[in-house]
């Protein structure tokens, strides 16, 4: 191939790519524009007239602020929750021998390969069959969560904890720390990039599921329940001012982590 | 197979290789497995289960009533042939939304790995950043870009590729055009993570032996990459088969597939068994194409 052919390719990809991109946040553009739209009638879907009103009074809707904190709650704790348990679990993996390893894997590789729809109609079903179908609310919408973090959390820290070199322990030890010391001094700080990001997508998993919420969520609304709800009764504008702020937010956490570990080299 | 993993993974690679840890044999191993693997137990291996029975149940009893374990293998008859069309339905818009969603990742995720130089990290945050909003906020977007007085309905009419009454909305193209937007990062991470790994020697080394660009990707890189091409493809292809946010937003019950028909069975029509049938049938079918669709591109060591 000839250099200017080369060029015309390299080039390509990168232009194709930034295409793609442009693709992946054309919604999201969406999202910030319609956030200043005053919508002509209910149920429209287009851009009918510019007004900051939507901004001015965020939570005017009638519950879409309390879905949002509900939703904030149950994916707090559910974040605490995965997190704690999925973290035992990798060091587990990845430090000790024990028995069944192959069906420890397997149980947890499933529910990342389960279709949402059937985990959540599982769990409806055992729970109408336990007798609490009339008793769905936060704590089964918080047990559901868990389960299906849980296997994510394990994923992500094993990965950062497989790569971890274990010398650097047991160079701890040889300048005599004990195994707990090496453990909070040397281990658990080189992980912890591992569980932060585990828990980042934790807790962005929980506040956005809506599949597995909807057969498990009783009266409970999260926000996800509130925006399908409204769906059928003509979107409040307002839904896309919450998508705004959380995109910025997770944006501007994702930016400081990035200057932040730049500043302290690993 | 994460978001999160494949940007850890990355991570590590470079320098040399680490000591392999020291796994030991005790009690404590077991310790730390018992909270994390209960609750998989209980929460997930039990409901399945549990929805395995349900499908079996007599389909003539009722909430209010109680159902019977009857052993009704019929209910799955009864489920294939009254919803024949959304399972099928689901199965073709999830495929054409991985192929297209892969014929969209790979040349982002190649640029990503080799072209993007000091750019690379942002790069990859820009494929995240979608997520960071609703996936149902960003599925309704959809309705105001494809809407029938938005630019792309007016240009493709301009253009006479749709007629002048015609619409995006509400239609299959809509729908696939969702599931696809949706699930586009899980094709990228992966494909990133595995492209990133290649030894570039590897592809100097059939320039050397005078192949051109196009048979050393043919030759090298593409084969190299399979690993996360079959995880990206998996990652779309089950999440996609079983959504039903897309076909319920963006389409009308013209395209609505089986997540549609189980979520109304279960929650409306309060029938159990027949809606517990149509999980399982869709559970094994994944599970079934999962195995197939590895064992043919060759990495087993993925399951």
């Amino acid at each position: 191939m000839t250099r200017v052919g080369r060029w015309a390719v390299d080039h390509l990809v990168m232009v194709v790519a930034i295409l793609v991109l442009l693709y992946m946040f054309l919604p999201i553009f969406f999202v910030v524009l319609m956030s200043f739209n005053a919508p002509a009638s209910r149920l429209s879907y287009e851009f009918d007239s510019f007004t900051l009103s939507n901004w001015t009074d965020p939570c005017g809707p009638a519950g879409m602020c309390q879905s949002v904190v509900m939703s904030l709650q149950i994916g707090f704790l559910a974040t605490l929750g995965a997190t704690l348990l999925g973290t035992l679990v990798a060091f587990a993996l990845v430090r000790h021998r024990f028995r069944g390893r192959a069906a420890t894997s397997l149980l947890i590789f499933l529910p990342m390969a389960t279709p949402e729809v059937v985990m959540g109609s599982s769990l409806l079903a055992l729970f109408t069959s336990a007798g609490l179908s009339g008793k769905l609310g936060f704590w089964s919408i918080l047990v559901a969560h868990i389960m299906f973090c849980l296997s994510f959390v394990v994923v992500t820290v094993k990965a950062r904890l497989a790569g971890l070199d274990s010398s650097l322990e047991q160079a701890a030890m040889d300048l005599y720390a004990n195994e707990w010391q090496a453990f909070w001094r040397v281990t658990f700080p080189l992980v912890f990039p591992g569980i932060l990001a585990a828990a980042l997508l934790s807790f962005s998993l929980s506040f956005d599921d809506f599949i597995v919420t909807n057969f498990n969520h009783g009266n409970t609304i999260t926000f996800p329940m509130f925006v399908w709800g409204s769906a059928q009764r003509g979107i409040p504008p307002q839904v896309n001012v919450v998508g705004t702020v959380m995109f910025m937010v997770a944006l501007l956490l994702v930016v400081a982590g990035g200057v932040f570990q730049r500043r302290r080299p690993a | 197979m994460s978001i999160a993993q494949a940007g850890v993974t990355t991570e590590g690679l470079t320098g040399p290789e680490p000591a392999p840890p020291v796994r030991r044999r005790s009690k404590a191993g077991y310790l730390l497995l018992l909270p994390g693997m209960l609750w998989l137990v209980v929460f997930f291996l039990v409901p399945t289960i549990q929805l395995m029975a349900t499908s079996l149940y007599d389909p003539n009893g009722s909430l209010e009533t109680g159902y019977t374990m009857t052993g009704s293998i019929s209910n799955y008859w009864t489920a294939l042939s009254t919803f024949q069309a959304p399972f099928l339905r689901s199965l073709l818009y999830a495929g054409i939304a991985t192929l297209l969603a892969l014929l969209l990742a790979y040349p982002l995720a190649y640029a990503i790995a080799f072209k993007a130089g000091r750019w690379k990290n942002a790069m990859l945050v820009l494929v995240i950043a979608p997520f960071f909003t609703s996936f149902l906020v960003r599925t309704l977007a959809w309705k105001s870009i494809l809407s029938d007085n938005g630019f792309i309905v007016s240009t493709l009419k301009d253009l006479h590729v749709l007629p002048p009454d015609g619409r995006l909305l509400a239609t299959s193209v809509a729908v696939i055009t969702g599931l696809t937007y949706n699930f586009v990062p899980f094709m990228v991470l992966p494909l990133y993570a595995s492209l990133e790994k290649i030894d570039l020697r590897l592809v100097e080394a059939s320039k050397d032996l005078y192949a051109d660009g196009f048979t050393s990707f043919r030759k090298v890189t593409l084969p190299l990459s399979m690993p996360g091409l079959v995880a990206g493809t998996l990652l779309t292809f089950i999440p996609a088969a079983g959504d039903y946010i897309n076909a319920e937003l963006l389409g009308t019950p013209q395209q609505y597939m089986i997540g549609n028909v189980i979520d109304n069975l279960f929650l409306v029509q309060l029938d159990y068994p027949i809606a517990a049938s149509c999980s399982v049938i869709l559970m094994l079918a994944i599970v079934a194409m999962v195995l197939v669709y590895v064992r043919r591109a060759g990495t087993e060591e993925l399951l």
